[in-house]
């Protein structure tokens, strides 16, 4: 009995000074309230020392924290746990959250460096007005294709795919619709479209590719590009610029049936607590220098207009990451289908993995 | 009486335990199988399932998990025999355990490296001469690879009954002139048979809803209902299709494990 009770005390002892410890280490890193700002992006999508320089110049202490899908992303606004300030979701998910109830709309007189984004980029289908959100980045899926490995071989469409040469030299992207989507472009149906025949007929035609599918993959579908385990990846542009920037014989190629364009906007979730930082960090985000910056750290391709001028000239006329208006005009932003939809999407997916 | 209150004293921690992280998550995954997406009262979940793409994946999970199960054992069964037969047999099984001890996914990705068209088992198969051939990303190498993370588990309670077997028993069917065969198949095996059970629920179990494997080293082309519940929760959102799934999965765990179980409780009562 002597002894529980001793191993009780060193217990509780234990819990007291781990207590301690972490309102120790909340209050270091500015938790204890203050001027904080929260904020919840994906993981490596910002240039560290952007962070750094917002924290100098506002006196606002940043707390950062990191995501890897939508979902989970929803999720844990949803629940409230934490008080985000600003989420940087895709287009498609900020429909759902603006349907949900989840978003507090932008006050643009707070920011002005809006004008320096592109008009084309403004004003979207998913955010009529920006009235929620302002575009951060944006990027395309495509093809990236190690030319070496394939003897010159030309690829400029998704029907080049079906080449029976390329036996098990393709690597996908894990994800339903990228996948359904890129079947249905390449019958020259559009990526949002639901027709049940239509769906069938681009899952048919899916099939067929699978003799050519050496995997389906999450990131290590860049390690595995890179170094030349397969040949061909349908890809986002971001990771294809990366898997570029290591091994220099791939090439990103937007097939000519069309594909889609992404945007990831800066949101500020219901749940935010210092809404005036969070407006402060939009613009900050928006000046043309900084924007410039953060944009050669992350390598996806920039909506701000004004930033081009201070970044390297081979970066603002690569044709593959920044497409003329005319390129994007045959390119397809992702429409909320509804969980229905969504969800018959995701079944053919699992169908075809299986086949 | 007072030794009455202190073992009820005693199962508070157990209860508290068993309730909130065993009950009530089964509980809520049952409660969210029959909403819909709309989050209304249905069985439409439970309709879907009994639709042939979840059946083909049920069949497929179980599949696989028969394999590697099978393959486990097959291995697991002489190693086992053997360890116990050498003179340093604690120190020669923990060398077995000690991988078990870094993270899956850390293992996972070695083999990516492994496998690889430019790695190691390539090199070798080509050194041998039989040429580099495509081992990620097929059926070989997932069986492969699970049955490299599950085989000390089975090994493990195979090897505990082995070692516990008597060998007055072994002397006295040599003395009967029974064959080293007749021996094992007559008196061996089923004196250990509780251990090859355990070792194979331990296996078969995780093997029925492995989902990061089918992933890594089979390049999404395996699909188990874990692969299933995986999506549904991340990429539909449609919790009730998902937890659906979870309870099918639960439910067939029953019964591998009634079916597995139930010889045990009867040589004991």
């Amino acid at each position: 009995m002597k002894q529980l009770v001793r191993l009780a005390v060193v217990i509780l002892a234990v819990c007291g000074i781990l207590l301690f410890t972490i309102s120790r280490l909340n209050a270091s890193q500015g938790y204890s309230g203050g001027n904080t700002l929260t904020v919840y992006n994906w993981g490596d999508y910002i240039d560290p020392e952007v962070l750094d320089s917002f924290e100098e110049e506002t006196g606002i202490t940043v707390i950062y924290e990191t995501f890897d899908t939508n979902e989970a992303m929803m999720t844990k606004i949803q629940q409230g746990g934490t008080s985000y300030d600003i989420a940087v979701p895709s287009e498609y998910m900020i429909e759902k959250l603006k349907e949900e109830d989840l978003l507090l709309p932008i006050d643009h007189s707070k920011i002005p460096n809006l004008k320096n984004i592109d008009d084309r980029f403004l004003d979207l289908s998913f955010d009529p007005n920006n009235k929620y959100s302002i575009p951060y980045f944006w990027g395309t899926v495509g093809i990236v294709y190690n030319s070496k490995k394939l003897d010159g071989m030309k690829i400029d469409s998704w029907n080049d795919l079906w080449n029976p040469a390329l036996k098990n030299e393709i690597i996908f992207t894990d994800s339903p619709r990228e996948i359904i989507g890129m079947g249905l472009n390449s019958l020259n149906y559009s990526l949002n479209d639901t027709d049940p025949d239509h769906l069938q007929e681009a899952y048919d035609k899916l099939v067929s590719l699978k003799p050519n599918v050496k995997a389906l993959l999450g990131d290590e579908n860049k390690m595995l590009l890179a170094s030349g385990e397969a040949s061909i990846g349908v890809v986002w542009s971001g990771d294809a610029s990366e898997i570029m920037g290591e091994n220099a014989n791939l090439d990103y190629v937007l097939p000519k049936e069309g594909s889609n364009l992404w945007f990831d906007n800066m949101v500020i979730p219901k749940t935010a607590k210092n809404v005036d930082a969070a407006h402060e960090f939009i613009n900050y985000m928006l000046d043309p220098k900084v924007a410039a910056k953060n944009t050669e750290y992350v390598s996806y391709s920039t909506p701000n207009k004004e930033a081009l001028q201070y970044m390297p000239a081979e970066m603002v006329n690569d044709k593959r990451f920044y497409p003329s208006p005319e390129q994007t005009e045959r390119l397809e932003v992702y429409e909320n289908l509804g969980p229905e939809k969504l969800g018959r999407m995701n079944e053919l997916f699992l169908k075809f993995k299986m086949e | 009486m007072e030794n009455k209150t202190t073992r009820s004293l005693y199962m508070i921690p157990y209860v508290i335990w068993i309730a909130f992280f065993v009950i009530a998550p089964i509980l809520l995954v049952l409660y969210y199988s029959f909403q819909d997406l709309n989050g209304d009262f249905s069985l439409t979940n439970y309709q879907n399932f009994f639709t042939p793409i979840y059946l083909e994946m049920t069949l497929s999970s179980f599949w696989y998990a028969f394999l590697i199960t099978l393959v486990t054992l097959l291995f697991a069964y002489p190693t086992a025999y053997l360890l116990t037969k050498l003179k340093h047999k604690q120190l020669w099984l923990l060398l077995i355990i000690v991988p078990s001890w870094i993270n899956l996914l850390l293992k996972a990705y070695a083999f990516l490296g492994i496998f690889g068209t430019y790695g190691m088992a390539n090199k070798l198969l080509e050194a041998v001469g039989i040429g580099s051939r495509q081992l990620l990303f097929t059926d070989f190498s997932f069986v492969f690879v699970a049955v490299y993370i599950f085989i000390p588990f089975m090994i493990l309670p195979i090897f505990n009954s082995l070692d516990k077997l008597n060998p007055t028993y072994l002397d006295a069917a040599n003395d009967l002139g029974a064959s080293r065969w007749t021996t094992f198949r007559r008196i061996v095996f089923p004196l250990t048979i509780d251990g090859v059970k355990a070792g194979c629920q331990i296996t078969f179990i995780p093997a029925l809803s492995l989902f990061m494997l089918t992933r890594l080293i089979a390049g999404s082309q395996v699909i188990t209902l874990g692969t299933a519940i995986e999506q549904q929760f991340l990429v539909t959102q449609d919790w009730g299709m998902g937890s659906t799934i979870a309870v099918f999965l639960i439910i067939f765990m029953f019964i591998v494990m009634f079916a597995t179980g139930t010889k045990r409780r009867r040589a004991r009562g």
